[in-house]
């Protein structure tokens, strides 16, 4: 039996590098990786059968629910080799799947030395699970690629395996095939990982280096933060030091997740576990820095700290005004855990008072809108999601703008947007379709490569800004699902870009303000003006709904008066229910927004600033 | 309380009932009852006779021997002339025998053109009654058929001279706009036809759709289409046009008539007066007490022969519900509302804006008082909303 019990197998601390595997799974989203991670958990039994459950690992609700991994986790796991009988402990450590998280995949993987490349033989690879794989292989990876869920019967084994064969540079048949699902093939993964991947290199007697690859906050424990051994080692009442700001913290406790937390005596060379210092913001241990001594500091920090940059802005705000300070207080509580959130307050005269609010990207933004509102139990109008641009004005000043209001008026000198290298994965069927949908957002072919017979890589450059407005809902509803998508930013670029205001009755309503490409401002200023129509109800005036860009217009719509709003009755038996009828109108009117001297209620600006499949979606929510 | 009372009768049967009505009236089959109503007529009156006895005894109760006068009497339904005309004048008499009845108070019986003769006008007559309103609605019988009126559009013309020739000096007709397959020249027909008929006062509703009747039902399944609002709209300015041009000015709402001839007892609602309303489901108000009673006509006829109060419930006005009150019903007043005796003195801007617009009369708002224009009425739920709230 391959697996040790756990107290007889190697402790920490006393493990040498040489006995030492780490690696991580690479997987898209529903590949199965939490499935196979269950197994290994299984297999090694450091989970004992009775306390199994499905995604043993995944701890947020949300993270189960939407079967996907938001933050890393690291398990160590003891084997006994089946090749050379030899003991040994493999540290597995999870991988976030997603586009929005690459930051934190990079530095996963820069805790490893090796990584499973996880496919679904039923559907091959997809885009965000190629990017990952380049940058394991850019970070020297030794790579075991493996094709799961073989007990399918939609599996194509042999044509993924071509597939993977030639992404990296392996045969077919060095291909593993597992099944999750029945532990087929798994104990042989174990065996390769000890047998494939290098043990880690280290030098026990410098000055300790550890990189830290996550940090999570813990209302009881405070911050937990995941550690990679580099160097030295790393004992309880240590007095640490991180190495970007120099701030001197107490190890209070170290330890392993095997996969409960295990408190041990230190962690040496090559380990993987866990550090509390008893600090209660993730941001004052951040991923990417590197854990050093303060009494016998490193030299040389560990490669690559830089701070998770936001790149999709929006604005969220109570749907009930009196809510504002329970969202403060809910987004305070959220960036314990998630460094990369960034939040300032904004007042918006048609919203009132809410925050701007920085995401990583569009999924990034839609998990944190949804845990403010699961777990503060808040309801939320975000604002159409921006981008930033780098305005310069007329007169040489250089602006950040993150929101529309911000936008300057008068003549401006030029506009830079981001820019993001896109890589779309799907049948080769879709070529046409997905080149379309690319040049209709400003995309810029760059490539296009045969993955195998029928299944494409197309590569463009794309604006962010026509990625964050609806891209990923349009490729997957014209491709029927099959194409995935990844992108990284690659900077800025000048474009031709204006700022379209939406006017009522001659007012301005900063919430429907957007920055658009020129070519675009007419579709979005008929667009938006014929929305508003349908839903701004009728008043005793006509309601002119204008899209401006300056003092041009470019679009407009105009809302007829009211003609008739009276109950033609009133006699004795009525004055009752037509006062109580009057209170009730008073509730609705207190929902009213008031811009100028127009009424707009709340939903019209939900409905307007939600692209139509959010609007499909609170429909179909609805109706559960 | 102070010495005016109405009274409002309520005779909650008819024939049958009419898709639109939500009214508390009852068919004789859905009470199991005869369906001449023969039996009825005699022991509901005795009920309400009981009811106004009562109604005497609660008012006198604090011992005040001060006479309380009855400006005005209104027989409404259901369908009046259902019963006998002597009936009708039997609970006359005993409000004459409780109160005191005005001289020259105004006393009307709502009519179905169909169910009257010369004789039973006769009749209606000498019971004491020397106001009628007859259920016209429209002149168009697509429109009857689709309001489930059952009246032959000539007879109304019929009843109209008979009521004249039986000696009525004041004769209304009532008239439905906006019914499902009306068009606007339907509507002029019907404002011609009632304009051409010896009559001394209109009322013209806009047909409202009330939930739990079966217009309500059928609109819901989208079986039936209500015209939109606009045209209705444009129905109600066509007919104030064509009213006021024959010499009927408008004093509510929806209500019109020739000088003098206004339905004083009507102008009790909206001026906040004392009335009693005695019968099932009736309403009432005595001094800032609104009461009503329970709806169905055994539980009401059980309650009163067990000398039991008739009473379904009760609510009593603050100054903030008779304020709102207030301005709700006068500002459908031909006399309007002084600007004085709004709730809120810091709506004068919006209400300036309406007056601009040419919802409130100029002159008036000169005045200091809100009455509305033709276009005003049409938006004066708003406009409450806007000095309200």
């Amino acid at each position: 039996m391959p697996a040790i019990p756990l107290a007889n197998a190697p402790q920490p601390a006393a493990t040498s590098p040489a006995q030492i595997r780490n690696f991580c799974i690479i997987a898209h989203i529903d590949h199965g990786k939490s499935t196979l991670a269950d197994r290994m958990l299984g297999i090694t039994e450091v989970v004992e059968q009775r306390n199994m459950r499905a995604q043993y690992l995944d701890r947020m609700d949300i993270e189960r629910e939407r079967g996907i991994t938001i933050k890393s986790q690291a398990v160590r796991l003891p084997w006994r080799s089946g090749i050379d009988g030899q003991e040994y402990i493999l540290n597995m450590i999870d991988t976030p799947g997603h586009v929005d998280f690459t930051y934190e995949v990079s530095r996963s993987l820069a805790a490893c030395e090796g990584a499973v490349l996880l496919v679904d033989c039923a559907q091959g690879i997809e885009a965000q699970t190629l990017a990952n794989l380049y940058l394991a292989m850019e970070n020297n990876l030794t790579i075991i690629p493996v094709l799961n869920k073989i007990d399918l019967p939609a599996a194509q084994p042999e044509k993924f395996a071509e597939e993977l064969s030639k992404l990296i540079g392996c045969k077919p048949e060095e291909v593993l095939r597992v099944s999750g699902k029945t532990g087929v093939g798994v104990e042989e993964l174990l065996d390769q990982i000890v047998a494939q991947i290098p043990a880690p290199v280290g030098d026990a007697t410098a000055p300790t280096r550890a990189l830290i690859f996550d940090s999570v906050y813990d209302s009881y424990r405070g911050v937990v933060t995941y550690v990679r051994v580099v160097d030295g080692k790393l004992t309880p009442r240590d007095q640490i030091q991180m190495f970007s700001t120099g701030v001197r913290h107490e190890a209070l406790e170290v330890g392993v997740i095997s996969p409960e937390p295990v408190v041990s005596k230190g962690l040496g060379v090559g380990e993987v576990g866990y550090v509390i210092t008893g600090v209660k913001d993730v941001r004052q241990s951040r991923v990417g820095d590197t854990i050093t001594m303060y009494n016998n500091p490193a030299k040389q920090a560990l490669a690559g700290y830089k701070d998770p940059r936001p790149m999709v802005f929006s604005g969220l705000f109570p749907l009930d005004g009196a809510d504002f300070p329970l969202l403060r207080e809910a987004l305070d509580k959220l960036q314990l855990n998630d460094a990369a959130l960034v939040y300032e307050p904004e007042s918006s005269a048609a919203l009132g008072f809410g925050f701007r609010c920085g995401f990583l990207g569009l999924l990034h933004m839609e998990i944190v809108r949804e845990r403010l509102e699961r777990e503060s139990n808040l309801s939320l109008i975000s604002t159409a999601p921006n981008v930033v641009y780098n305005v310069t004005s007329g007169d040489g000043k250089e602006i950040v703008v993150t929101n529309p209001s911000e936008y300057p008026d008068g003549k401006i000198e030029k506009v830079e947007e981001p820019i993001v290298r896109a890589t779309v994965l799907a049948p080769s069927e879709f070529i046409g379709t997905i080149m379309e949908l690319c040049q209709e957002r400003r995309g810029v072919l760059l490539g296009m490569d045969y993955l195998s017979e029928d299944r494409v890589e197309i590569r463009y450059t794309l604006p962010l800004a026509e990625i964050v407005f609806d891209f990923f809902d349009q490729l997957k509803s014209r491709t029927r699902g099959y194409a995935s998508l990844d992108y990284e930013p690659v900077g800025v670029a000048e474009a031709d870009l204006v700022k379209v205001d939406i006017l009522l009755q001659g007012e301005k309503v900063d919430a429907f303000s957007a920055i658009v490409h020129k070519d675009k401002a007419y579709a979005y200023g008929t667009m938006m003006t014929g929305k508003l129509r349908e839903l701004i109800p009728r008043q005793q005036f006509e309601i002119p709904i204008q899209a401006a860009i300056g003092g041009r217009i470019i679009a407009r719509e105009s809302i007829r008066a009211i003609r008739k709003d009276v109950l033609a009755k009133c006699y004795g038996g009525d004055i009752s229910r037509k006062r109580k009828l009057l209170e009730k109108q008073k509730e609705g009117k207190k929902r009213m927004k008031m811009v100028g001297r127009v009424e707009v209620p709340q939903e019209a600006f939900v409905a307007a600033l939600t692209t139509d499949a959010d609007i499909d979606k609170a429909k179909a929510k609805a109706k559960e | 309380m102070s010495s005016k009372l109405s009274f409002y009768v309520h005779i909650p049967y008819c024939a049958r009932r009419c898709g639109y009505c939500d009214f508390n009236t009852y068919t004789p089959s859905e009470l199991s009852i005869s369906s001449d109503l023969s039996g009825v007529s005699r022991t509901y009156i005795d009920q309400l006779i009981k009811e106004i006895e009562f109604a005497h005894r609660t008012l006198t109760q604090d011992g005040s021997h001060s006479p309380i006068t009855v400006p005005t009497i209104f027989f409404g339904g259901g369908t009046p002339t259902l019963m006998e005309p002597t009936d009708l004048g039997r609970v006359i008499s005993a409000i004459g025998n409780h109160f005191d009845l005005a001289n020259g108070a105004e006393i009307t019986t709502e009519a179905n053109p169909d169910t009257v003769t010369p004789a039973t006008l006769e009749a209606l007559r000498e019971a004491g009654i020397n106001r009628i309103s007859f259920g016209m609605q429209s002149a168009a019988s697509h429109v009857l058929a689709a309001l489930d009126r059952t009246h032959k559009p000539e007879n109304v013309e019929r009843a109209v001279v008979g009521a004249r020739a039986a000696g009525f000096d004041e004769v209304s007709v009532d008239l439905i706009y906006g019914a499902p397959g009306e068009s606007l020249s339907d509507w002029e027909a019907t404002v011609d036809s009632a304009l051409a008929l010896p009559i001394t006062h209109i009322s013209a509703y806009a047909l409202i759709v009330e939930d739990g009747t079966k217009l309500g039902a059928q609109v819901k399944r989208g079986e039936v289409v209500m015209p939109d609002d606009d045209e209705t709209a444009d129905k109600y300015l066509l007919a104030d046009e064509k009213f006021t041009g024959a010499g009927f000015d408008w004093y509510e709402l929806s209500n019109w008539s020739k000088p003098g001839s206004h339905c004083r007892h009507n102008m009790a609602y909206w001026n906040g007066s004392n009335w009693w309303g005695v019968g099932p489901g009736a309403h009432s108000h005595v001094d800032g007490r609104r009461f009503w009673n329970v709806k169905h006509p055994r539980a009401y006829g059980e309650r009163i022969n067990a000398g039991a109060d008739p009473k379904a419930d009760e609510e009593f006005l603050d100054a903030q519900a008779r304020a709102s009150e207030n301005v709700m019903l006068r500002i459908r007043l031909r006399e309007g509302l002084r600007i004085l005796d709004l709730p809120q003195s810091d709506r004068l801007d919006e209400l300036e804006d309406y007056a601009r617009a040419g919802f409130i009369d100029q002159e008036s708002w000169r005045e200091n008082r809100i009455v509305l224009t033709r276009t005003g009425r049409l938006i004066a739920d708003r406009i409450v909303r806007s000095i309200l709230f």
